[in-house]
């Protein structure tokens, strides 16, 4: 009990609403069972976060997310010296933290992070399962609960931000895409309660955009996006501005495509 | 014929009244025609301008007889000047007869004819006196300019320009307001100068830049500055991206062109004007959803056995429900199309006089898009409810659209259908397309499969062309498409005479060999003693632990981190061709050219960049009239500095003129394709911008400065190393402070490399 008080506060204490798209979640808890590392795969706002949350709270284990970003380094996901008032003190990152008490510790868009600080993980996702602290001088063995989870957006087409072979090696993946409509309007409704009339106006709008990828476009408007547009129609905005305010002016500053996605409003809500 | 106050008047018609009389004595004008037609043309001239403004009607009728002009311009004056003044007023005619008097004074008073013939048409379109003033001003300013005359001064000539001016302009007013018809001619007059015949030509519309031009002063939404946006719709809304294809509306007066799809994609007129207060785009767009839908939801139908009338009446219901569906799916284009969709007025046709069969199509085609449509015919409204009810069980098809209409034919047919005259008002649906691709014709099917399967000749592309603007100073506007630029890969000569000159330059070589080893980055780079960092640097965070201990300051910065270090950075250069590269150094002791040297100066620096790691491109260019420039393709960025390139740049010849701006343009696009932090664009010249069939020294000097603007916004920084040593003065005006002048040619090779370095370093 004393280690599950560390990481109280990363338990996930509701359930949070999830909308299976196929067989996902027992595969991963398939995956979970042998502790296998996984790897979730999918296009910004189609849910993936929402999927690896969604599982911490079905198995009762906590999560520990990690936002990766440029500027991240290793000492950020294994730890650092600190000074305080005594002299050093050695402070767990998220990632030894997960290990050594026993969560899922999920690295959101991990390409984010810089390629050699995500290297660190390596010696975790193998048969070793130990995360050597060598600053410390420790070496952590993982809690046998201890699971690595990854998330990646293949979207981007930079060569810059791809994932090294090494690395996406050691991971079962789970590919993700935005759901059918029928889903993707049941979620709306669910998430927002928006008139149902109106939620399949908002997925044509999507998918209208969604087929400019590639074409001035570098991604569609994701679930997220929708969910925002439709809680602020809920709310009483005017499905125009709610949808110019939620989905155009966050996508693109392209002038012929927000026309175009300002005829495509136009055009479907009168 | 002879004209003259002492000739006896001609005979006079025996019914002709005394007041008719007084008028023609008034107006005392011998010509034959104008005479026997003067008793009509009063009567209808009293009718329309009333007796008061007759007399100086009459009065300016007999000063153009007085003219010596013959007969035309008084008949063309008599027969159109009261429409002129309905729509003028009578205060005109001053502003007219002044006019005329000041012509007469040139050589070109024959043009009077042409222009009272074409004056009502051209008062129409102009609509108020203040712009029949102003179009007159414009017709002196292109007489005074097109005339062949001495000195500039002394016209001596008629001028070939004014009359096609004169004769096209109510067609041309149609289309274009004043401001561009001016902006237009004045065109002509500056860029024809010096050739009368081909002015008249461009006068006439005859020539492919005068219509570009034309095109270019057209009001409305033009197709080609929306094409991508419409080409996005389709492919958002649709999922199905066509090619669109432009047809021209404004040259065709035979037959007005409509919108069709057919295998190429969907051809669409090149300008739309607002109507009905739907905007141009709003029109293309109704066309496009039009079309789209179309290719969705039609079938096409065999058109064998199927009457004109049934085929009509098949496209309308086909229409209709084509246009339905799209308004199902998308609501809010019903604004939009109804106000496009024509409303003909139910009792608007007399089904005894002419053929309503139009009229009735369109009817029926608005009630069932529109629920307000009102008709009371019961045949419509009972077609519109049988519609909607095979509509509300899904989307149909064409096949049972086609019995429906042919039902509908039966049910409304008229014994009036089938004449001659047909009531064509208010039943044109201008977003609609012409339904080519509704029909099939059975009996050609062996035909077109065998203009299928022939497959075209492939045909290798010797040199890829493209067009560029070029900038006008004097009116502030581009001249669209106006040069031909044609790229090429260069020939080759031999790699090894590039490592040679290299062997000769070894000095310089190892030189510069230890900047280059300076300026090549390391990879990461590690700052220490930073307030926030990564990590903590742990000599400083001792020493401020100790200050700390000791009660002094402690220094805060006690971290560090790493930064990525690069060059960021793409290069393209761009050497000019020009024939006084191939001129001999001047004072250099050696007969060498300076384009060998440029050779040798291009090796280095393509050698120490190659060294850098940077990707650089290099091209050079000359021009032969804006017909002909040349881009000679060097070395691309994908391209290694090997013997392929190296071989290119070996074989470099002089030749031509220096147009610059549009090589900067085109080395500019493929820049601009570079996706790095700085882009670097090199200019190696001896000269200024120059061109043979450009007179004006400004001209393209301004152009290439438009140039520089425009990849300056790209974030393209341009640097010119000029070899004139009188450089100075036009250079700055084109690149501002970024130029070097080379004063002592022959240290060229030692210089470039140089200058590079210092702009990158």
């Amino acid at each position: 009990m004393v280690q599950s008080d560390v990481l109280y506060d990363y338990r996930v204490h509701r359930e949070p609403y999830y909308r299976p798209q196929g067989d996902e979640i027992a595969l991963f808890l398939a995956a979970y069972k042998r502790r296998l590392p996984v790897m979730v795969k999918g296009p910004t706002g189609c849910g993936k976060s929402r999927f690896v949350e969604y599982m911490a709270w079905k198995l009762g284990k906590p999560l520990l997310t990690v936002a990766c970003n440029e500027d991240m380094t290793a000492a950020d996901l294994v730890g650092r010296w600190l000074l305080d008032a005594d002299g050093t003190r050695w402070q767990d990152g998220m990632l030894t933290l997960a290990a050594r008490h026993g969560g899922i510790c999920y690295l959101d868009e991990i390409v984010e992070a810089r390629q050699d600080s995500a290297v660190v993980i390596h010696p975790l996702t193998d048969h070793r399962r130990q995360l050597p602290l060598d600053k410390k001088g420790e070496l952590v063995q993982a809690h046998p609960d201890f699971q690595l989870v990854i998330s990646y957006n293949p979207g981007y087409q930079s060569v810059m931000k791809d994932l090294k072979q090494s690395t996406k090696q050691r991971f079962t993946a789970f590919r993700f895409d935005y759901p059918s409509a029928e889903v993707e309007s049941e979620i709306l409704v669910r998430e927002t309660s928006i008139d149902p009339e109106l939620a399949p106006r908002l997925i044509d709008l999507a998918t209208s955009a969604r087929r400019l990828k590639g074409h001035g476009l570098d991604e569609g408007i994701s679930t997220r996006l929708l969910v925002y547009a439709a809680s602020l129609m809920a709310d009483g905005v005017g499905a125009r501005q709610a949808c110019r305010m939620a989905l155009i002016d966050p996508l693109t500053d392209d002038d012929d495509i927000r026309a175009t996605l300002e005829h495509a409003i136009d055009a479907l809500f009168p | 014929m002879p004209c003259s106050p002492d000739s006896p008047v001609a005979q006079e018609t025996p019914d002709s009244d005394p007041r008719t009389e007084d008028w023609r004595r008034r107006l005392d004008c011998a010509f034959e025609p104008v005479q026997s037609m003067f008793a009509d043309g009063l009567t209808a001239a009293r009718e329309q301008l009333g007796e008061a403004a007759l007399a100086a009607y009459i009065d300016a009728a007999r000063l153009l007889c007085k003219l010596g002009r013959g007969a035309e311009p008084v008949l063309a004056f008599l027969e159109g000047w009261p429409t002129v003044c309905q729509c003028l007023g009578h205060g005109s005619l001053d502003l007219v007869l002044t006019w005329v008097r000041n012509i007469q004074r040139t050589p070109n008073g024959d043009v009077l004819g042409a222009f009272f013939q074409a004056l009502p048409a051209t008062a129409v379109a102009l609509g108020s006196p203040e712009l029949l003033a102003a179009y007159l001003d414009l017709l002196m300013e292109v007489a005074q300019q097109s005339s062949p005359s001495i000195h500039r001064r002394h016209a001596i000539l008629p001028s070939r320009a004014l009359p096609e001016l004169i004769r096209r302009a109510p067609p041309l007013l149609a289309q274009v307001n004043l401001h561009g018809l001016r902006e237009w001619a004045r065109h002509g007059l500056r860029h024809y100068a010096k050739n009368p015949e081909r002015q008249a030509d461009y006068f006439a519309l005859q020539s492919a830049d005068s219509r570009a031009l034309f095109q270019s002063q057209r009001q409305g939404t033009l197709l080609r500055a929306h094409e991508r946006q419409l080409d996005c719709s389709l492919r958002a809304l649709w999922g199905d991206p066509v090619a669109l294809i432009s047809y021209s509306e404004a040259f065709d007066q035979l037959r007005r062109p409509q919108p069709y799809a057919d295998a190429n994609g969907f051809h669409l007129p090149d300008l739309r004007v607002d109507r009905n207060g739907v905007s141009g785009l709003d029109q293309y767009r109704l066309t496009l959803a039009h079309l789209a839908a179309h290719r969705r939801y039609t079938r096409a139908l065999a058109a064998d056995n199927v009457s004109p009338f049934q085929r009509m009446s098949i496209e309308c219901l086909e229409d209709a429900r084509v246009d339905t569906l799209v308004l199902k799916r998308f609501p809010g284009l019903r604004k939009p199309l109804l106000a496009l969709h024509p409303r003909p007025e139910e009792e608007a046709c007399d089904p005894t006089r002419e053929s309503c069969i139009r009229h009735r199509m369109t009817m029926l085609s608005r009630a069932i898009l529109d629920a307000d449509h009102g008709y009371r015919n019961p045949v419509t409204r009972q077609f519109a409810e049988l519609f909607h009810a095979q509509l509300r069980q899904g989307p149909s098809d064409t096949a049972s659209m086609a019995a429906l209409a042919k039902e509908y034919l039966i049910a409304s047919r008229q014994p009036s259908d089938a004449f001659a005259q047909v009531y064509f008002t208010d039943t044109e649906v201008p977003y609609r397309d012409d339904n080519r691709l509704l029909w099939y014709f059975t009996d050609l099917d062996d035909e077109s499969e065998d203009h299928t399967t022939a497959a075209p000749p492939p045909t290798a592309p010797a040199s890829l062309v493209h067009h560029y603007p070029e900038w006008d100073y004097v009116t502030h506007s581009y001249l669209a498409d106006w040069v031909s630029l044609y790229e090429h890969l260069h020939s080759r000569g031999r790699a090894e005479d590039i490592e040679q000159l290299l062997h000769r330059h070894t000095g310089l070589v190892k030189r510069l060999e230890r900047i280059l080893a300076q300026l090549t980055p390391q990879d990461r780079e590690r700052l220490r003693h930073q307030e926030d960092g990564s990590e903590l640097d742990l000599d400083w965070a001792v020493r401020s632990w100790i200050d700390h201990r000791c009660r002094r300051n402690a220094d805060t910065r006690i971290n560090q981190s790493v930064r990525q270090v690069r060059r960021d950075l793409a290069v393209s250069l761009l050497l000019d061709l020009s024939a006084s590269l191939g001129d001999p150094v001047q004072g250099g002791s050696s007969a060498q050219s300076v384009l060998s040297l440029a050779q040798e100066a291009v090796a280095v620096l393509a050698w120490a960049i190659d060294r850098l790691g940077d990707p650089f491109a290099i091209a050079g260019f000359h021009s032969n009239t804006r017909h002909e420039a040349r881009y000679w393709h060097i070395k691309g960025f994908s391209e290694a500095w090997r013997d392929e390139p190296r071989a290119r740049l070996a074989a470099l010849e002089a030749g031509y003129s220096t147009r610059m701006g549009v090589a900067l343009r085109h080395a500019g696009h493929y820049l601009s394709g570079q996706k790095k932090d700085k882009r670097l664009l090199l200019i190696l010249t001896d000269g200024q911008p120059a061109d043979i069939d450009v007179s004006d020294p400004d001209f393209l000097i301004a152009d290439t400065r438009q140039a520089v603007l425009e990849l300056e916004r790209d974030g393209i920084l341009c640097h010119c190393i000029s070899l004139d040593p009188h450089a100075d003065d036009y250079v700055r005006k084109i690149f501002g402070k970024r130029f070097s002048i080379i004063d002592r040619v022959e240290r060229l090779p030692e210089k470039l490399p140089e200058i590079f370095l210092t702009l990158t370093a």
